[in-house]
């Protein structure tokens, strides 16, 4: 665990960019410092391996104070991935990788070997390691900085703004990859952004800056969005906080119903059966084809190209709510289609009971709350 | 008689290419004052130009000394040198060095400067100790202008060391001072061509240099 203890950072010139801040930072998970510029997250970040030195307090790691080793040894068992990424323009993309295997005395081999590993772990192409940095897109560029930071392994993983240079859709791709190697290597990182959708998606604990170098709140990212601790912290996190929560409940309760969903080859009774204002067609597989209102559907002759779409499909398990919600938003007929991971329709729900569900969670949310308190 | 009928003179006579006054001995001459001066101007400038661009410091005070370094003439150095210490070779190398110093400094520096400072930020987090991140890390990005800064010096210093002849001493500039001395131009002619020539000869030794040294990652980038 890393314990940061009442730590100022005092610059000679008056100014203060981390204000007595304290934070535990616990170990095998994701921790997020997020806030606006000048709110002393990186100076946090960089005090973590001593690149800047705090005026007072102590930071330790596992019990023991950070400044008791040599600042050479502190940093090498800490990976550092920063914006730009900042590789070594001169060396091939396997060599910048096996940079601090090689410094920790590695034979050539051994290093590369694993710098090969490395990149398959972080979903580089084989073929890019004898390239140069320059050969690369910036989100390639980035997944070789983390690559380069995992190569020896370390416990503990410092991130500072890896992601904010590269595009949204690679940087989206970027965010997906590093939560499933924490799910593999179960680091702990702490990771630094200034964008508060990031800090909520990838944050076991966030803690929310503001500028000034103060704590504003310190909490997991659901709790953050159903009960921020000011006025800041809830202008911060934006508008549609109440959306958002949604991401963290699970869809796995949603009561599903199959009763409007009918083969392509449905008989008149199937048809006619349900009480439902739309039926979802479905093909002999199961998979969805898309809505109708039963009296548009001919026994025997129903055309697929005829149908309404039926939308994008959620995944109940995997899917949060917030999934489900937006599915059924997006649904011409208001109902979401839920399928199992091969694509089968398993059911469909309406909007008015996911807004139920909504209702009930919240629920259960406070009485967690009150138990909590 | 024009320019060509001179060179032509000049290489075609036989008796230019043998003993202590021929072109090989005096080629070799040259080589040897070339090279001494710049392996003496590289082991002052390069390293003060890489440990002030490393630490980024002290870049005011180098264009000073630079700029007092390229005011003064080396002709007028040399003759003041040889005026104080009497014949020799350090009169001679003193006016060389001082004149190849500055380009070799101030390139070094800015060089360093140049580089991203997000790899040196990265190295520096690693845990990389500073001289490897100078040597590994900045040193490899930035050769290519500290290449081209040991070059002009070199280049520089190919054109000056003829100077060498109005003390006593040997190099290309004999054929010069002397052809002059004795209203020959052939020789004179024939001398500046043979300089001419190394000069091009230094260029494209840098430019092999550099195709060797430089990382195919730095030059295409």
């Amino acid at each position: 665990m890393i314990r940061i203890d009442s730590v100022t950072k005092r610059y000679p010139d008056g100014t203060v960019a981390v204000d007595r801040l304290s934070l535990e930072i616990p170990d095998r998970s994701i921790t997020v410092l997020v806030g606006p510029s000048g709110c002393g997250k990186t100076t946090t970040l960089r005090m973590i391996n001593r690149m800047v030195e705090p005026s007072e307090g102590t930071i330790l790691l596992d019990g023991e104070d950070i400044q008791r080793q040599p600042v050479t040894t502190l940093r090498r068992s800490m990976g550092y991935v920063i914006q730009n990424a900042g590789l070594f323009q001169h060396r091939t993309i396997v060599d910048n990788i096996a940079t601090v295997p090689r410094m920790l005395g590695w034979g050539k081999q051994k290093a590369r070997a694993r710098a090969a590993e490395l990149m398959e772990r972080v979903g580089l192409d084989a073929a890019l390691a004898k390239r140069y940095p320059y050969q690369l897109s910036g989100g390639q560029q980035q997944r070789v900085g983390v690559a380069r930071a995992l190569a020896a392994d370390p416990p503990v993983l410092l991130m500072d703004e890896p992601f904010s240079a590269v595009d949204p859709v690679v940087r989206k791709g970027l965010q997906d990859e590093l939560l499933r190697i924490q799910d593999e290597l179960g680091k702990t990182i702490v990771f630094v952004t200034h964008d508060i959708d990031e800090a909520i998606k990838l944050g076991t604990m966030v803690a929310v800056m503001r500028t000034g170098g103060h704590l504003a709140q310190y909490a997991p990212p659901a709790e953050l969005l159903s009960s921020p601790a000011d006025a800041f912290v809830e202008d911060f996190l934006g508008g549609d906080r109440g959306i958002r929560r949604l991401s963290f409940f699970p869809s796995a309760r949603l009561e599903l119903t199959s009763d409007p969903v009918i083969p392509l080859d449905a008989t008149a009774e199937q048809i006619a059966a349900p009480d439902a204002p739309y039926l979802l067609v479905t093909d002999a597989d199961g998979r969805p084809l898309g809505w109708s209102e039963p009296r548009d559907l001919v026994a025997g002759d129903i055309r697929p190209d005829r149908l309404l779409s039926h939308g994008r499909p959620f995944v109940p398990g995997t899917d949060s709510l917030r999934v489900a919600l937006d599915c059924a938003v997006l649904s011409p007929t208001g109902w979401a289609v839920a399928v199992d991971t091969g694509g089968r329709v398993t059911g469909v729900v309406s909007q008015a009971t996911i807004g139920e569900a909504i209702r009930s969670a919240h629920a259960a949310g406070l009485d967690d709350e009150k138990v909590a308190g | 008689m024009n320019v060509l009928n001179f060179v032509n003179a000049f290489f075609s006579d036989s008796a230019h290419w043998q003993g202590y006054d021929g072109i090989p001995a005096r080629l070799g001459e040259h080589v040897q004052y070339t090279l001494e001066a710049l392996a003496l101007a590289a082991a002052i400038g390069l390293p003060i130009g890489l440990v002030t661009g490393h630490y980024g410091r002290g870049g005011n005070a180098l264009s000073l000394v630079a700029t007092a370094g390229r005011a003064l003439p080396s002709f007028g150095l040399l003759v003041l040198m040889t005026t104080l210490l009497g014949f020799g070779m350090l009169p001679v190398m003193i006016p060389l060095v001082v004149l190849a110093v500055p380009p070799i400094l101030v390139t070094t520096y800015e060089a360093m400067r140049s580089v991203d400072p997000s790899p040196v930020d990265a190295a520096r987090g690693m845990g990389m100790h500073e001289s490897r991140i100078l040597f590994q890390v900045e040193l490899p990005v930035a050769l290519p202008l500290i290449l081209s800064g040991l070059r002009s010096a070199a280049i520089q210093i190919v054109s000056t060391a003829t100077i060498a002849a109005y003390v006593s001493l040997g190099g290309l500039g004999r054929y010069i001072v002397d052809g002059l001395y004795q209203r020959n131009y052939e020789k004179v002619v024939g001398g500046a061509t043979l300089v001419a020539v190394l000069a091009l000869v230094t260029l494209a030794l840098f430019w092999a240099v550099a195709r060797v040294a430089v990382s195919p990652g730095v030059r295409r980038s």
